[in-house]
């Protein structure tokens, strides 16, 4: 048999002994146990928030776009704003999943799953602000090219608005697919050491009738390496399409070619920080300790750390572009956001992106949980930030000042964003109770190489000199040749 | 349907499942399948699987919708209705490229997802037989179909020789059916 080795300096994924059974158990269980008092006061309180979103945007329908403090110099507030800060998070779940994957690193199988389920609900959540924002909402099928009585008149092909739509639309279902692709072996797990009737039925339904046989699993490795494939530059498309939306216009502040890259830099670094938010409670609240690990919230914190300095230089190099330009609207423009009305968002942007992610290249504070939690709630605030940065403070001074206004939000804006919270944590709330959080046919997979105790089993094979080693491991194949000759 | 009777081995070591793959298949017995927790790898090749070649349906499919979008797009701009936006070219292929690459990601994903699910039989209602109820938890499970001439003592005492901490005799159906799963089937073999 072939060596199983990785090196024992490089940090186990999986703590403690675990066999696969263990594995199992220790996944599956929390799906069979009654949910904990926390579980329920947080469901119930999202599903108050889903209310109070569900009536906002009633009103709003019902009484039109005017109930939004939005005008004719401000077109885009919170509700553009919204959308790019739940699409920017809606992308770590598949930049960990899909790219993470093509670069083989293990860590990823402890925390792909339940990044992925957040992915899917964060471009729910997404979804809902240009649809809304359309205000007749019934004729929001519009934006779709199908033959129709008007010409047949088709959608604009060149515009980066509708680029959007087909971009948001093939992300999601993309990332869809390979989530539940890689469910359907879990599920089988779930289905099969079940005692109930009704989880048998309803995880037989959910698993399509996986019964893990070796042909099945080969395709299904070929299938989740082409999906990564293909995720990969999707992920990286989809807030570049994004940012088109601002980049292709003429408004200064908008009109940039960094947009793509600062904007794929952002979404990563708000997409991580809240996996780290997530992660924190459920392995506390989960009991999976083991398995999401301080070496995962620590590779975590390590890509926050690069991507937030990665915005911190896109923020420095449009200052300067600015300067450099010499147009003075564009000069206006950025001088208007560090010190003219909405001051305070633009160093709300800036100390909780650039600076205190800073923190992390201390060793001690990335493998500190608290401290993690801390800083994935205020690398979001950040980021939101941003957004309404970028948006809003581009749009209130116009071209003419005659136009200039202040915007604020109105309580049905609130109350819509505080609704797609609702349903994020509704859905995520009703994941982490049926569904296996942790990937565990991956895990198990990775286990005899990246478990703690089977890494301790190779302690005594780093003692070995190197050309000691080698001439054991030689003869050991000759051996096996010579036993298959002789067969 | 086709209900057959099978001998069954379940090994709780991928290590010790490989060899006893390969000797079985050496030793002539029907090699129905080998059921397992994970994706092992390695296990198709010993079992005896061709390579899969989903990659090259997700390729077809991925020509199929950049085809599809650019063609589309250029159609309708160039001779259903040309609309002049700010004086740009109608045919602009720059602006095409972003749906472009859209639907073609689109096309192979879904494609290559429903191909696999009809290759591999999998679908909701579908139901397929477990031959062992932890293989899809800690065991490998090996399985060999038994032929007309085949003995059952025979086959279960070489099986016992590869490292099967569990063997046994099961009569059951060999494809898949529409069922549920909290119903339990009981099979018996056709006379003769």
């Amino acid at each position: 048999m072939h060596l199983k080795y990785e090196a024992t300096l490089r940090e186990p994924l999986v703590n403690g002994h675990k066999t696969y059974g263990q594995v199992t158990e220790d996944i599956i269980s929390p799906i069979e146990r009654k949910p904990g008092r926390m579980w329920y006061v947080g469901f119930i309180f999202s599903l108050i928030l889903l209310a109070f979103g569900v009536f906002s945007v009633t009103w709003t329908v019902y009484w039109g776009i005017g109930t939004w403090g939005l005008n004719r110099t401000v077109g885009w507030g919170w509700d553009i704003t919204n959308f790019v800060w739940w699409i920017g998070i809606g992308h770590a779940g598949t930049l960990i999943s899909a790219i993470l994957l093509l670069f083989r690193q293990g860590w990823r199988t402890g925390v792909n799953r339940a990044a992925e389920a957040m992915t899917i609900f964060a471009v729910m959540c997404a979804g809902m602000f240009p649809i809304f924002h359309m205000g007749r909402v019934w004729d929001g099928f519009f934006v779709l090219p199908y033959p129709n009585t008007r010409g047949p008149l088709w959608p604009n092909f060149n515009s980066a608005l509708l680029w959007d739509v087909f971009a948001i639309s093939t992300y999601f279902t993309v990332s869809l697919l390979f989530w539940y692709s890689g469910l359907i072996p879990d599920f089988a797990t779930v289905r099969d050491r079940a005692k109930t009737k009704f989880r048998k039925l309803a995880y037989g339904f959910a698993s399509f009738g996986w019964t893990g046989s070796s042909k099945n699993w080969q395709r299904q490795e070929m299938l989740a390496l082409v999906l990564a494939g293909l995720a990969t530059p999707l992920v990286l498309s989809v807030h570049t399409i994004v940012s088109f939306d601002f980049a292709t216009s003429v408004i200064p502040g908008w009109h940039t070619t960094i947009f793509p890259p600062y904007f794929v830099a952002g979404a990563v670094f708000s997409g991580f920080a809240m996996v780290n938010s997530l992660l924190v409670l459920t392995r506390k609240i989960l009991h999976l300790e083991d398995y999401i690990t301080i070496g995962h919230l620590e590779a975590m914190n390590k890509v926050i750390v690069l991507t937030g300095s990665i915005v911190g230089i896109a923020y420095l190099s449009e200052l300067f572009i600015a300067y450099y330009s010499r147009s003075i609207g564009e000069m206006d423009e950025f001088k208007w956001r560090i010190l003219g009305p909405y001051w305070w968002s633009y160093w709300a942007m800036m100390t909780c992106n650039v600076v205190s992610p800073q923190f992390f290249w201390i060793k001690k504070l990335r493998r500190n949980v608290t401290f993690t939690f801390i800083m994935s709630i205020v690398v979001n605030i950040g980021m939101w930030f941003e957004r309404f940065v970028i948006i809003v403070t581009s749009l209130y001074r116009d071209f003419r000042p005659a136009a200039w206004v202040y915007y604020s939000p109105t309580w049905a804006e609130v109350g819509f964003y505080l609704g797609t919270f609702g349903l994020f944590f509704t859905c995520y709330f009703l994941f982490a109770k049926y569904f296996p959080v942790v990937a565990v046919a991956e895990i198990k997979f990775n286990l005899k190489t990246s478990g703690e105790s089977y890494k301790k089993q190779m302690l005594a094979i780093e003692e070995i000199p190197n050309d000691e080693f080698f001439l054991q491991q030689q003869a050991a194949h000759h051996h096996d040749l010579d036993h298959e000759h002789a067969h | 349907m086709a209900i057959k009777k099978f001998a069954v081995a379940a090994y709780d070591d991928e290590e010790v499942l490989f060899p006893a793959v390969k000797a079985v298949r050496k030793s002539g017995y029907k090699l129905h399948e080998v059921y397992t927790p994970f994706a092992v790898h390695g296990l198709d090749a010993v079992v005896g699987h061709k390579e899969s070649d989903l990659h090259i349906a997700g390729f077809i499919y991925g020509i199929t919708g950049t085809a599809t979008a650019l063609g589309f797009m250029s159609w309708i701009f160039t001779g259903d209705w040309p609309m002049n936006f700010g004086g740009k070219p109608h045919f602009a292929l720059p602006a095409f490229i972003p749906i472009t690459f859209e639907l073609t990601v689109l096309f192979s994903a879904v494609g290559m997802v429903l191909t696999y699910c009809y290759l591999n039989q999998i679908m909701p209602g579908v139901k397929k037989h477990v031959f062992h109820k932890r293989q899809t938890d800690d065991f490998f499970t090996l399985v060999i179909e038994m032929t007309g001439d085949t003995s059952d003592i025979e086959v279960l005492d070489f099986l016992k020789t590869t490292g099967a901490i569990e063997t046994k005799v099961e009569v059951a159906e060999s494809e898949w059916w529409y069922g549920r799963w909290d119903k339990k089937e009981n099979y018996e073999l056709a006379a003769g």
